[in-house]
């Protein structure tokens, strides 16, 4: 079996910036990404798009560009990067099995860093698994790798940075929104004024915002704040969104509808691990417990970026860096004293960085009926387990997501619970009276992803000559 | 539903079947991508109640753009790229298990 | 002294403590059923949800009968769950197969099929031993490796979590009280009464069954039984759901009806462990591969370890405390085969009185080295 000093899952902003201080360090170190090119989901396709596709460079904007210095650096970094590698597999003692191109192997790594970023939080509303809904995250991958925008009517709906960002992104590209149906109720604006002073300090985010909102209202896309009651209309596609607004229910026809309500962190890898986890109430979702070098509770396995909670492309970055300074001098190969002097800048720049998030956390919080959707409402897309169904459970004694997956497979089909986990937890929580951290989550186990039984089977004949 | 943004230096074309039909795609397409400019509609139909699914969230995550490539069941088509002669059909409910192996 | 009075109190939500909740129930007891919370260890989980006859019985005299009694009575007992509280359970009966791949595991296994014909006499056993292409004939996917194996029409299966679930339903109907998040820290016995305390609750009763699989052995400790389990883990596969594709289960893969395949099983002495390791869930697959080559290309999509409740000669261990009458403690690894003897046969006896008489050959005292 392969080893290494430090394996790193994830060749994001968080996983590059590791990579590629680590190298630097002189460790030995395995990058493996599920993607085929690095960059994460943000700057996903960066090479691609620097290289051959100026203008869709040029709407994407600078904060993505800026993606193209760390795919540089890791091009010429010392790293053994393994592109198009689905990780399904860590033991506690850090054994790592991964699938590459049809085939599977091991990997021995002294410490581990997960830096496999966010997932878009699942928006379960009505109509919510018809062709032609997607996230908007889904929306900008098109755009990002593909090179695609729309050129049907899309709605986009829901709230948060990520949906405004598109939306101009859209419009740049020449396919603007047919209508942007904005979730935010109007006492959120109240609650969240209170931290704009703390966010004046991340004063650049801000202005991003305004000239978003600028841009979008110039160009007259029209606009609907505080709505409720979303609904995709549809038989076996979708073709409108249908919703409260102003005391009146609109629908406005598409055949695209991109939701949003913001990221959450991806906690496959620490659950699988047995992490520690808490309940994030102000981002409302669990995150692994970590300490001020971003490791975990489990000996040797750190999580840098937003898999450790949601502080955006940036905070990754400088998370990278220091949870990389902090591996090194684990592994001897920085001392203490010069760990801590080169980390000292990089918290200032995190804690700027954190500013921005109460007011965002607060303002951008999901709506209730997002969060615990109605009884008829599918929640488990795999498995078709409808809110009602976990609701009924709950009331026959089912006390947490374990026994609801035992007796609804909720969670059971390929996505493993990746879409389900949270409002299957939420609605537990809700219906026996008791906090999400009572509940708890779905127990992961391996394969992370589904595997084929060949694959299985010939890891099995791998090793055998070996032992 | 979608349509490309001209300003790529054209990789080359390549052709690939969906459904029995040719479809003109790009080197480095997703997959998903190449059958979402062709309308291809629904990807797969659920194993459950025969729900038509199309891609959710393209990065990996939701498992609803599955087709058959090449004959093998039950593949991401947003994590897989195309490839000239590729075979692509819909998934139709649970993978098949082919008593010949 | 306060606390909440019942005829019975059953420790132990599972499959075993579910079944003699339900039994005891339908002998006009009020019974409470206390259970863990999200994360019990819950041996069915790691069940294939066989019902199965064959191969079972040695070296325990009574087990073989009891366990064909228990396949007899489920019939009766599946279309009692399903009609009572209209939840499928999926039970069927039409026989199963144990498939060998090696002459050695083939002759093995026609011999311990012999010896149970023996054992079991006049009742017959009616287990066949089949080659290569008497297997074909039911089952014609199965690969060149597999050299031959056994059959026996009394086996069956169900789904075993659909089973656990149609269980509480039934148990709630005929009045038994569901307690979930119930760890129970404490029990005392004085006379006749039993008080069982779980955190700040006192539950009583002057019945006290415990079937709270490996927590029997601690649990035990409080009524003056010694309770002979201990874990043996398991690692079962489950794959993604497939078209239909083997309707007859058999011991180490096995189609469910919802289209998902369960592969099976290890048998590994990790103490309390319910992880897993690629090392045994490579064996399973390449097993599996051999015995039925079709299901390469299939996915797996969860792996996970589940701890048997094991004793020390594999067979059930039923005993009535002697220094508290009125207490028993049920263990054993057959769950589902003995869920309809457990919910008809046992807890009849035990709401009657009649259970020393009946079960004297299954106490634990038969592995007291003083007794031989």
């Amino acid at each position: 079996m392969d080893s290494a000093d430090v394996a790193i899952i994830g060749a994001g902003p968080a996983g590059l910036a590791a990579a590629e201080t680590l190298a630097a360090a002189g460790a030995s170190v395995v990058l493996l990404d599920e993607q085929q090119m690095p960059g994460g989901q943000i700057y996903r396709g960066i090479e691609a798009v620097q290289a051959l596709r100026r203008q869709t460079l040029s709407l994407l904007g600078s904060d993505y560009a800026a993606g193209a210095t760390l795919a540089k650096a890791l091009r010429n970094a010392p790293v053994d990067y393994q592109p198009g590698s689905m990780v399904w597999d860590v033991s506690r003692d850090l054994v790592i099995h991964y699938s590459r191109e049809g085939r599977s192997q091991g990997l021995h790594a002294r410490h581990l860093l997960i830096a496999s970023g966010a997932l878009e939080r699942p928006v379960p509303i009505p109509g919510w698994t018809l062709p032609g809904v997607m996230t908007v995250g889904a929306l900008q991958i098109l755009l990002k790798s593909d090179g695609l925008v729309p050129r049907v009517p899309l709605v986009l709906a829901g709230s948060g940075p990520l949906l405004l960002l598109l939306a101009v992104q859209l419009l740049k590209a020449g396919a603007p929104p047919a209508a942007i149906v904005e979730t935010v109720p109007r006492r959120a604006y109240r609650s969240a004024a209170r931290h704009v002073p703390r966010a004046l300090q991340g004063w650049r985010s801000l202005m991003k915002g305004r000239r978003w909102i600028r841009t979008l209202t110039h160009a007259g896309v029209p606009w609907y704040r505080g709505c409720t009651n979303l609904r995709v209309e549809g038989a076996d596609r979708a073709t409108g969104l249908a919703f409260h607004h102003a005391g009146r229910t609109e629908t406005i026809a598409a055949d695209v509808i991109g939701l949003h309500q913001g990221v959450v962190p991806n906690v496959q890898l620490t659950r699988l691990l047995d992490c520690e986890h808490v309940w994030d109430a102000s981002q409302r979702c669990f995150r692994p417990r970590l300490d001020d070098w971003l490791a975990t509770t489990v000996d040797g396995v750190s999580v840098a970026g937003d898999g450790g909670g949601i502080f955006g492309a940036v905070a990754a970055e400088w998370q990278g860096r220091l949870a990389g300074l902090n591996i090194a001098h684990r592994l001897d190969r920085l001392p203490s004293a010069e760990r801590d002097r080169q980390a000292a800048p990089m918290r200032a720049a995190l804690a700027r960085e954190r500013t921005v998030r109460p007011l965002l956390d607060t303002l951008y919080q999901p709506p209730p009926d997002v969060l615990r959707p109605a009884d008829e409402v599918v929640v488990c897309r795999c498995e078709e387990v409808s809110a009602g169904r976990i609701r009924e459970a709950v009331r026959l004694g089912c006390s947490g997501p374990n026994q609801a997956k035992s007796f609804l497979r909720c969670g059971m089909g390929p996505c493993q619970g990746r879409i389900c986990g949270l409002p299957v937890a939420e609605i537990i929580a809700e219906t026996r009276g008791v906090d999400l951290d009572d509940v708890g989550y779905y127990r992961i186990r391996p394969p992370l992803k589904p595997l084929p039984l060949m694959e299985l089977a010939g890891l099995a004949a791998d090793n055998d000559p070996a032992q | 539903m979608f349509r490309r943004i001209d300003d790529a230096v054209r990789p080359a074309g390549i052709t690939i079947w969906f459904e029995g039909q040719s479809l003109h795609a790009q080197a480095g397409d997703s997959l998903a991508a190449a059958l979402l400019i062709h309308d291809a509609g629904a990807f797969r139909t659920t194993p459950v109640s025969g729900a038509p699914r199309a891609p959710y969230c393209l990065m990996g995550v939701c498992f609803d753009c599955l087709v058959e490539v090449d004959g093998v069941p039950n593949r991401q088509a947003c994590m897989i790229e195309v490839r000239d002669g590729m075979q692509v059909r819909r998934q139709h409910g649970p993978a098949g298990v082919a008593d010949d192996g | 002294m306060g606390g909440t009075a019942h005829d019975a109190i059953v420790v132990g939500g599972g499959l075993v403590g579910s079944a003699i909740a339900l039994g005891l129930a339908d002998a006009g007891l009020s019974v409470t059923l206390l259970d863990e919370g999200d994360v019990a260890l819950r041996a069915s989980r790691g069940n294939f949800g066989l019902v199965w006859v064959q191969g079972k019985g040695l070296p325990l005299d009574g087990y073989a009968p009891w366990t064909r009694r228990s396949s007899d009575l489920w019939p009766d007992f599946a279309d009692r769950l399903t009609g009572e509280t209209g939840r499928e359970i999926d039970y069927q009966r039409q026989g199963g197969f144990h498939l060998c791949l090696n002459e050695e595991e083939l002759q093995a296994r026609a011999l311990l099929i012999k010896r149970l014909h023996n054992q079991a006499g006049p009742d017959g056993y009616d287990c066949r031993v089949l080659d290569r292409d008497d297997l074909r004939q039911s089952l014609p996917g199965i690969g060149d490796a597999v050299v031959g194996g056994t059959f026996c029409p009394y086996d069956g299966c169900v789904n075993p979590l659909a089973l656990l679930q149609a269980l509480h339903a039934a148990g709630q109907k005929c009045g038994v009280t569901y307690l979930p998040g119930r760890r129970v820290d404490r029990i005392e016995g004085s006379g006749t009464c039993f008080a069982v305390r779980s955190g700040a609750e006192i539950h009583r009763a002057d019945r006290l069954v415990l079937a709270a699989g490996l927590a029997n052995r601690p649990l035990g400790a409080w009524i003056g039984l010694d309770v002979p389990v201990s874990p043996e883990r398991g690692q079962v596969l489950v794959t993604e759901r497939a078209q239909p594709w083997l309707d007859l289960p058999t011991t180490y893969v096995r189609q469910m009806k919802e289209g998902s395949v369960l592969l099976g099983d290890s048998h590994e002495d990790v103490g309390f462990d319910t992880g897993t390791t690629v090392a045994v869930t490579g064996d399973i697959a390449t097993r599996a591969l051999r015995t039925f080559p079709a299901l390469a290309h299939l996915r797996v999509v969860r792996t996970w370890g589940a701890l048997r409740v094991m004793t020390p000669d594999g067979c059930p261990v039923y005993d009535e405390s002697d220094a508290h009458p009125g207490a028993y403690a049920v263990s054993c690894h057959s769950g589902v085969t003995l869920a309809a003897a457990h919910a008809n046969v046992l807890a009849p006896a035990i709401a009657d009185g009649s259970f020393r008489n009946i079960f004297a050959g299954f106490t634990g005292r038969r592995f007291d080295v003083s007794a031989h």
